[in-house]
């Protein structure tokens, strides 16, 4: 395999806060070290770029030492969480904004897709956008000529292609820039969340597009997007970033699953004193069979969801509601069970619910839960809480690992003929 | 990592890059974008108006109709034995290409941050397209004047046309070089001090006046004559004149002044241009 993108210790500093007169004395300081044959003043002060935490300089980090390489036909899932140095990261290859140090070697034609209709000039009609667009993104202008025919087509704004844009609907605007950047001719593509557009239908026709660029023609893609559903679906690689460095890199699933384990904003014990009115959930874990709380199971194992539900409004219409869902937010199943069916110690209930052995794939999951008078009212929802991870410990897929098989073992059976 | 694989890279991406480097091999391979860039400024002018390509005169005419009442009328100004509306329409014509080059491409940065702080291509296109575009409207512009130069040769009036014409293009190419320098070194500044647009605005109208616009460089003496001779752009309109009208100081020292200067200082604002563009979507 050969080497299609090679990055060498690439950091990049942001100065953050205001530009003021400061600047000038500063720029000033600045020359006079490198003049002298010293380094940067205002570079030593430089941290970790954690958003949250206070800092003494006023130099962040954005990317720091980063060092990988992609084969030529990887297709490459970036993630992270906001300020991870995703954007910068896509910049710097893109060369919109240069590295501070180290060094990118890139072989091969590179476009980049950070937006969808860059350039566009609003006056101008929808055919000379495209050759304006495409030309802004690297195209030849024979290489756009060549697929004329095949953008509008994909655009399927054909009645409007020679009325300016301005009058377009913004539906159409994204339609066709999105028609010009698919059909963009580099062996390196990057692209940047750039699939949220259009309406549904248009979507699925647009990641199909992605999906044949990225599976069927052998180019080396980049991308970045938070609909970790769509990484998986297009890529073959992940890399994770986090705080400007590379947490993870490897395969995507495994990726996946590690970005969605480190991500502590998941809850995983509600338990709330007895000021809160209206019927609600007071205690909320996952435990063993042994009843001791855990969060990690192997998928041999039975898994319990242990609640305690107070109720001081109650009618014979309440429900529990709970949803199980997947790392990527899609729902695998969904239980309702009437509240009328336990029984009340005060205007309290207990129980748990039993989710069998071998039933849930391993990975990672949450859980919606809700107490709710169906077609009525909601009086008590939590989503995306008590983290669950179903680890391999030894089932048929074992050997699989990393592959997406799903997210339940199917409960089948093999009959002779 | 094979070693002698090295050497193949397409591009290498790093902080230092070579600041005299005009990239003309990058140019042009994105000589189809700097045409249709030239196409859309150009198209996108004129698009829902009624008089389309005719507002490229309406502005000269005008202008000129002033001047010759304020400068030539009340003040009195000589035009150097030349028929003052022709004086005039030459020097601003010659004059708003600049100050037109001069001032979109000092805010080239600003107004494509949008653009720049999504794809990459050479920045310096867009400058260049900027100078090519208002190059085409200078040329639309020039008819107005031959128009004008026929109307007065065929009433009569002596204008005498002589080899020097044949360097007309020449002063064109100056003009086009300083309004590209000086627009390229102020847009890299903007970046990081804004106050140089508001200085801009009013500097270009002052520097006007410093140029030999409204009057001949004959008309003045002593240390006005020094001083406005050092401004660049003095003698490359000087020598426009003396290529379409005849009259102007031209010889081959104010030749070789222009011309150097112009490539001083276009390469100065390459410099500055070539610091700032890799980074100044961190800045602006």
């Amino acid at each position: 395999m050969s080497i299609a993108i090679k990055v060498e210790n690439l950091s990049k500093a942001y100065q953050i806060g205001e530009f003021s007169t400061g600047t000038i004395s500063q720029d000033l300081e600045r020359w006079w070290a490198k003049t002298r044959g010293k380094e940067d003043p205002f570079l030593k002060l430089g941290e970790e770029n954690i958003r949250s935490e206070k800092g003494e300089g006023n130099i962040v980090w954005s990317l720091k030492n980063l060092n990988f390489e992609f084969n030529k036909g990887d297709v490459v899932g970036i993630i992270g969480k906001n300020g991870a140095g995703k954007s910068t990261l896509l910049k710097v290859l893109s060369q919109v904004t240069s590295p501070t140090t180290g060094k990118i070697k890139i072989k091969g034609r590179i476009a980049s897709l950070l937006e969808v209709g860059t350039g566009f000039h609003p006056e101008l009609t929808g055919r000379e956008n495209i050759f304006l667009n495409g030309a802004i993104l690297g195209m030849q202008k024979h290489e756009i000529k060549r697929q004329l025919d095949e953008i509008i087509n994909f655009s399927g704004v054909e009645r409007y292609i020679d009325t300016p844009v301005k009058r377009y609907s913004s539906g159409m605007y994204v339609r066709l820039a999105f028609a010009v950047a698919a059909h963009l001719e580099s062996e390196i593509l990057i692209v940047d969340e750039v699939l949220a557009v259009g309406d549904a239908e248009f979507q699925k026709k647009a990641i199909g597009k992605m999906q044949n660029i990225a599976h069927n023609t052998g180019r080396t893609v980049l991308f970045v997007s938070h609909n970790l559903a769509a990484v998986q679906q297009l890529c073959n690689l992940g890399l994770i970033l986090k705080n400007g460095q590379v947490d993870m890199f490897g395969n995507v699933s495994l990726a996946i699953d590690r970005y969605v384990n480190s991500s502590n904003d998941l809850i995983h014990l509600i338990e709330r004193n007895d000021e809160m009115v209206g019927n609600h959930f007071q205690l909320v874990f996952l435990c063993d069979s042994s009843n001791s709380r855990k969060n990690e199971f192997s998928h041999d194992e039975e898994l319990y969801v242990m609640i305690r539900i107070v109720l001081p409004d109650y009618n014979e219409y309440l429900e529990l509601s709970l949803r199980l869902d997947d790392r990527n937010k899609l729902p695998v199943f969904t239980i309702h069970e009437p509240l009328s069916a336990f029984e009340r110690i005060g205007n309290c209930i207990e129980f748990k619910i039993k989710i069998p052995a071998n039933f849930m794939a391993p990975g990672s999951y949450s859980w919606d839960i809700c107490i709710n008078h169906p077609n009525f009212k909601v009086y008590d929802l939590m989503e995306d809480i008590l983290q669950t991870t179903i680890i391999d410990t030894g089932s048929k897929f074992a050997i699989y690992n990393g592959q997406n098989y799903g997210t339940v073992f199917a409960p089948y059976s093999v009959e002779t003929v | 990592m094979n070693t002698d694989l090295e050497e193949d890279w397409d591009l290498v991406l790093e902080p230092k890059t070579n600041l005299f480097d005009l990239k003309l091999k990058e140019i042009w391979k994105y000589r189809d974008l700097l045409m249709l860039l030239v196409r859309r400024d150009i198209v996108s002018f004129y698009k829902q108006t009624i008089l389309g390509p005719l507002w490229f005169f309406i502005q000269p005419i005008f202008t000129t109709i002033i001047f010759v009442y304020i400068f030539g009328n009340l003040a009195g100004i000589s035009t150097d034995g030349l028929p003052s509306p022709l004086f005039y329409m030459v020097g601003i014509t010659a004059w708003n290409y600049f100050a037109e080059c001069l001032n979109k491409t000092s805010t080239v940065f600003r107004d494509n941050a949008h653009i720049f702080g999504k794809v990459y291509f050479p920045r310096i296109v867009m400058p260049i397209s900027i100078v090519i575009s208002n190059l085409m409207r200078f040329g639309i512009q020039v008819l107005l004047v031959i128009v004008v130069y026929l109307y007065y040769r065929l009433t009569g009036v002596d204008l005498s046309i002589d080899f020097h014409i044949l360097l007309f293009p020449l002063f064109v190419i100056l003009m086009a070089m300083q309004g590209l320098g000086f627009g390229m070194l102020v847009s890299a500044m903007t970046t990081k001090y804004r106050d140089l647009i508001f200085l801009l605005t009013f500097g270009i109208q002052l520097l006007m006046y410093a140029t030999t616009v409204i009057y001949p460089l004959s008309s003045l003496t002593g240390k006005m004559y020094f001083w406005v001779s050092l401004n660049p752009m003095t003698y490359v309109l000087e020598g426009i004149r003396r290529a379409v009208l005849g009259s102007g100081v031209f010889d081959l020292y104010t030749l070789s002044y222009a011309a150097g200067s112009s490539i001083v200082i276009l390469f100065f604002g390459l410099f500055v241009f070539n610091k700032v563009e890799k980074s100044f979507v961190d800045t602006i």
